[in-house]
């Protein structure tokens, strides 16, 4: 059944039903009990379920997934809210050396059901450390799982994945995205949601293969439709770790030119690690190098710079163009 | 006026003197009978020559490192025999004596610094997490399994505490910090169990703080207490009594067992470069073995049979951890790539069959093309 609704509900509502099926769910962070977080996505969990089982926490990062570590040693299942991408900073420690390696550090007895929570990318006019895309670390570091939603069906089925996945997952949500409502069918059940870990073609097309996620989806999928020239496939790839290149390398075969684009840094970036693979895997299938659309190697700019730093739709048909006049 | 924080140290918590003379304490008493006494030395004596026995296997080059134990047995072995069954502890690296009391055999430890494995043992089996390498890390950890034992409903009658490992060193980390508080403001049942050995490497205390810690706890809201680490039956009162004292719901407690690390930091290290040869000499006199054998001799709760008894029991304990260690399997090359996810992970699985292939290449060249 079909209704508009947002990513934000969605994930509210997703995280709901993972609370209703398994006791052992807990939320927790800063600001997510009463207030509902500051995006308000854990709305209401607090007087459904109780401050036992929605955690404010003290204003302390690693604090936050450090102990949430040591409550999945226990048998709990933690969400947990980093309330800006860049104030996840604090908890890397707990992250990296700890959460992301305590499965094979103990040859597999012990699991890490954790899920880090983080709102990122810019756009919404914010102050600095609030509008950063720090996703290539996580995607970086063996043992994490990393992935991002772009509209409010997968927000409502992934995070309930999310949650029943033994692995930690990072699970980022756009936020400038948030408030934004589309058609999304919250009922049903999980087992008939696709997998997280695959990608998604969002739109069909013949003649490019335009790879977007989290945010930057809609900006592909307005860029796709803008284009009278060119048929731009329109790739969601959901999952950064691990990504689902079967679905990617089927397109990019399709059309013979790939362009990347996210917000985050160009450099080291998850499209310089996608680019490569796709001249790997099909570099006989390539009419063009495949081209990077993103923020630049500066640090995020004052808001009033924003709209210049990230790619908007300009700038993704700019990279278009020159997939086509290579 | 002036802003003032003098405040007078109270003494160390002791039970047994130096030389071996029992003190009641009106506190922690501890009614212990003398077979429990010599299983205490028997603990420290094999805990003792387990640690020399690694410390020489290193030497040896069967071990890539080793971090002894050496002058910390009476902390580790008397907060070690403090746990319950139900209980957890989060260890650092250097706890051997405790591994040893939780069960954990002395060649699964061998096997994380032989370079075998980064874990080794069932933390569920033993109620003893992984040693945690990155200092302080381990005490959030413990922290958030308290607060689980606390939603389990496991806190109050038959109900089970956590106890966090760390040393002096760990009191500057910010994590320690963040578990004191969040331990504090949940209540949760965790003790804090810190080993000062008085050298962060080569930092000395007053690299680390400015107060005594145990009186970092006051700050958070929980007691502190300073225990004489060397000192087997007061670092078992102590623990019992904040571990009973977490189990009944009464919330977390910071021990500051005051020891000495008689050896270098770890096998790299040189304690030489550092510190004076006096120190550890006063410190030898604070033995918390010779102590206890004091203790036993002087009651007749020991005898001349049973310390040669635990000694020849030391001695083939040292051998079966030699021929161990030294047999323990090597990992194979796929080893790599088990368990880094626990569900199937695509980039995982590719590198894995790619090396595999890599690896058969090898196959049927000969010596010369193989690896």
């Amino acid at each position: 059944m079909a209704e508009k609704t947002t990513i934000g509900k969605a994930i509210n509502e997703g995280l709901r039903r993972a609370m209703e099926a398994d006791p052992k769910v807990l939320i927790m962070g800063e600001d997510v009990g009463k207030l509902g977080g500051v995006f308000r996505v854990t709305d209401g969990l607090y007087k459904d379920f109780g401050a036992d089982r929605v955690i404010d926490t003290p204003l302390a990062e690693s604090g936050i997934v450090g102990t949430a570590i040591g409550l999945a040693l226990r048998g709990y299942r933690p969400v947990c809210e980093i309330q800006f991408d860049g104030f996840f900073f604090p908890a890397a420690n707990q992250t990296f050396t700890q959460l992301a390696k305590m499965h094979q550090r103990s040859g597999g007895r012990i699991r890490m059901p954790v899920v880090l929570r983080i709102p990122y990318g810019g756009g919404i006019g914010a102050v600095e450390h609030h509008s950063e895309s720090p996703e290539a670390y996580f995607a970086h570091t063996a043992g994490l799982r990393v992935i991002t939603v772009a509209n409010p069906q997968d927000a409502f089925w992934m995070i309930q994945q999310a949650v029943s996945c033994d692995d930690p997952v990072v699970f980022f949500e756009p936020k400038r995205r948030y408030h934004e409502r589309t058609e999304a069918d919250l009922s049903g059940t999980l087992d008939s949601a696709t997998g997280m870990d695959a990608a998604r073609v969002a739109r069909s097309g013949t003649d490019v293969t335009l790879l977007a996620y989290g945010p930057m989806v809609k900006t592909a999928l307005q860029a796709a439709e803008a284009d009278t020239e060119h048929s731009i496939e329109v790739v969601d790839l959901r999952s950064l770790s691990p990504v689902d290149y079967g679905t990617v390398f089927a397109s990019v075969r399709r059309t013979g030119r790939a362009v990347i684009a996210h917000e985050a840094p160009v450099s080291a970036g998850l499209g310089a690690e996608i680019a490569a693979r796709i001249t790997e895997s099909c570099f006989y299938h390539l009419e063009a190098p495949v081209i990077r659309v993103g923020g630049f190697d500066t640090p995020y700019p004052p808001s009033r710079l924003e709209e210049h730093y990230l790619p908007d739709l300009d700038r993704v048909l700019d990279g278009v163009d020159r997939a086509f006049d290579f | 006026m002036s802003i003032t924080t003098a405040q007078e140290e109270p003494e160390l918590i002791q039970l047994l003197t130096p030389d071996g003379e029992l003190r009641e304490h009106p506190d922690y008493p501890l009614d212990l009978t003398a077979a429990e006494k010599r299983g205490l030395y028997r603990d420290m004596v094999l805990v003792r020559r387990f640690d020399s026995e690694a410390v020489s296997l290193q030497r040896h080059g069967e071990l890539g490192l080793w971090a002894s134990l050496l002058g910390q047995e009476a902390a580790q072995v008397g907060s070690g025999r403090a746990l319950g069954a139900d209980d957890m502890a989060f260890p650092s690296y250097r706890e051997h004596g405790v591994a040893w009391c939780r069960g954990v055999a002395p060649k699964s430890l061998l096997a994380l610094f032989r370079g075998v494995t980064n874990g080794g043992w069932s933390p569920d089996e033993h109620g003893f997490h992984l040693y945690t390498i990155v200092i302080g890390a381990q005490t959030l950890h413990a922290t958030g399994y308290a607060m689980g034992v606390q939603r389990d409903g496991a806190v109050g009658d038959g109900g089970s505490a956590v106890i966090s490992y760390f040393g002096d060193g760990a009191t500057s980390q910010g994590d320690t910090n963040e578990a004191f508080n969040f331990a504090a403001v949940n209540n949760a049942p965790v003790v804090f169990f810190c080993q000062n050995n008085q050298w962060a490497i080569s930092e000395s205390n007053d690299r680390q703080t400015r107060v005594p810690l145990y009186r970092r706890a006051s700050g958070f809201g929980f007691p502190g207490l300073r225990v004489d680490g060397n000192d087997v039956f007061a670092s078992l009162a102590v623990t019992r009594a904040a571990l009973q004292h977490a189990r009944e719901g009464q919330g977390p407690t910071l021990i500051e067992a005051f020891t000495y690390r008689m050896g270098a930091h770890t096998t790299t290290d040189d304690p030489t470069r550092y510190r004076i040869a006096a120190e550890l000499e006063e410190w030898k006199l604070k033995d918390p073995i010779s102590r206890l054998r004091a203790h036993l001799a002087g009651t007749g709760e020991g005898d001349e049979e049973f310390f040669a008894a635990v000694d020849a029991e030391a001695e083939r304990l040292g051998e079966q951890v030699r021929q161990e260690c030294r047999s323990l399997p090597d990992p194979q090359p796929l080893d790599i790539f088990h368990e880094v996810y626990a569900e199937p992970h695509a980039h995982i699985d590719r590198q894995r069959a790619e090396f595999a292939d890599y690896l058969a290449s090898f196959e049927g060249a000969g010596a010369e093309g193989g690896r």
